[in-house]
């Protein structure tokens, strides 16, 4: 159960991209979890939830795009997403394949809403 | 609303500690080698065997994290060679700033190894960089040979892999060539050397890894190292 201190990163993360933004308030960060991180996602978004509950980021949302881990045939160099662990290669059935990604913990975007918003983009088509 | 690419690690701050220990560690050429296991797989035992039967003038410390208390150390302490006891509290896993406040006051030039033990836990030290050159993972063969397809990032992650406790064999169900397998689909490059800390079969082994990781290692930093 490291879900809590991945949170708390990534809350910094958020706090230190909004600090050069003044004027901003965060609204969706998104992050890369490979499957090979071992990271449970829904752990980390229950961790998130209560780092953020009652305070200032209350109701940030976390978007978590969970990577499956791939794999490249040393013998085609056919890439390919790994399922269970079943390393033949689909393109020429050989089993020299070996995996190439799958272990991030990155960040990937954040979202933010200016404070004083800008009074043309307010309007409603009316 | 307005998008922005956020750039870098989450673990940014471990990452960018881990890095500059990793750089100590290469300027000082100590090999860090960092054993993660479930609990109760038999690291503190492995050591305790490894400090054992090293010649005193070897320049080896041990750094052994747990979340309570210097039970380990001091276990580990009677072998005459530098350790200290990490104790995380409530945290399930070492991070690089436990390993520098750990090492501050040991002089690493005058060391050629640091194992690292962590805490037993086979799911939460595979996030976490400490600097070290290689993980090592441990398998008891009273756990399952299936570990490595349940909890595959830290076998994706380590270099070698320990199977212990081979005494039981006689006794328990486990499948050793399907355990060298499973761990082997997860990374197919993985080492692997099987081990009983009670009768010493494949102790030798062990050391011979170790020193020749050693010697590897001060290959690669031989740039680096004028």
């Amino acid at each position: 159960m490291h879900e809590m201190g991945i949170a708390n990163s990534i809350l910094d993360g958020v706090a230190s991209e909004v600090r050069r933004r003044p004027g901003s308030r965060p609204v969706k960060v998104g992050v890369r979890i490979g499957e090979l991180a071992g990271i449970d996602p829904d752990a980390l978004r229950f961790a998130f939830d209560a780092l953020t509950l009652e305070t200032e980021l209350q109701g940030l949302e976390l978007d978590i795009e969970y990577r499956e881990p791939r794999s490249r045939c040393r013998d085609c160099s056919q890439e390919f997403v790994v399922r269970n662990f079943e390393l033949q290669c689909p393109g020429c059935g050989g089993s020299n394949a070996r995996v190439i990604s799958g272990d991030e913990l990155e960040f990937a975007y954040l979202e933010v809403e200016d404070d004083e918003p800008c009074a043309a983009g307010r309007k409603s088509p009316e | 609303m307005n998008r922005v690419p956020l750039e870098g690690k989450v673990l940014n701050e471990n990452a960018r500690l881990a890095q500059e220990l990793r750089e100590r560690f290469r300027q000082h050429q100590v090999l860090v080698v960092n054993l993660v296991s479930s609990p109760g797989s038999g690291k503190t035992t492995l050591l305790e065997k490894t400090l054992e039967s090293l010649p005193p003038t070897e320049r080896v410390a041990v750094l052994t994290g747990d979340l309570q208390t210097e039970n380990d150390a001091n276990r580990l302490k009677r072998y005459g060679f530098p350790v200290k006891q990490i104790t995380t509290g409530t945290t399930c896993h070492l991070d690089a700033r436990m390993i520098e406040k750990h090492i501050a006051d040991w002089d690493l030039a005058k060391l050629d190894l640091l194992i690292i033990e962590n805490v037993g836990n086979l799911v939460c030290p595979s996030s976490y960089d400490l600097g070290e050159a290689a993980k090592i993972v441990l398998l008891s063969v009273t756990e399952g040979e299936d570990k490595p397809l349940k909890y595959p990032s830290i076998f994706f992650k380590s270099e070698l892999m320990v199977l212990t406790k081979t005494d039981l064999l006689p006794y328990v169900p486990f499948d050793v060539p399907m355990a060298v397998t499973n761990a082997r689909r997860v990374h197919p490059e993985m080492e692997v050397v099987k081990v009983s800390c009670l009768t010493g079969n494949g102790l030798q082994e062990w050391l011979k890894w170790l020193e020749q990781r050693r010697q590897a290692f001060l290959a690669e930093i031989k740039p680096v190292a004028v």
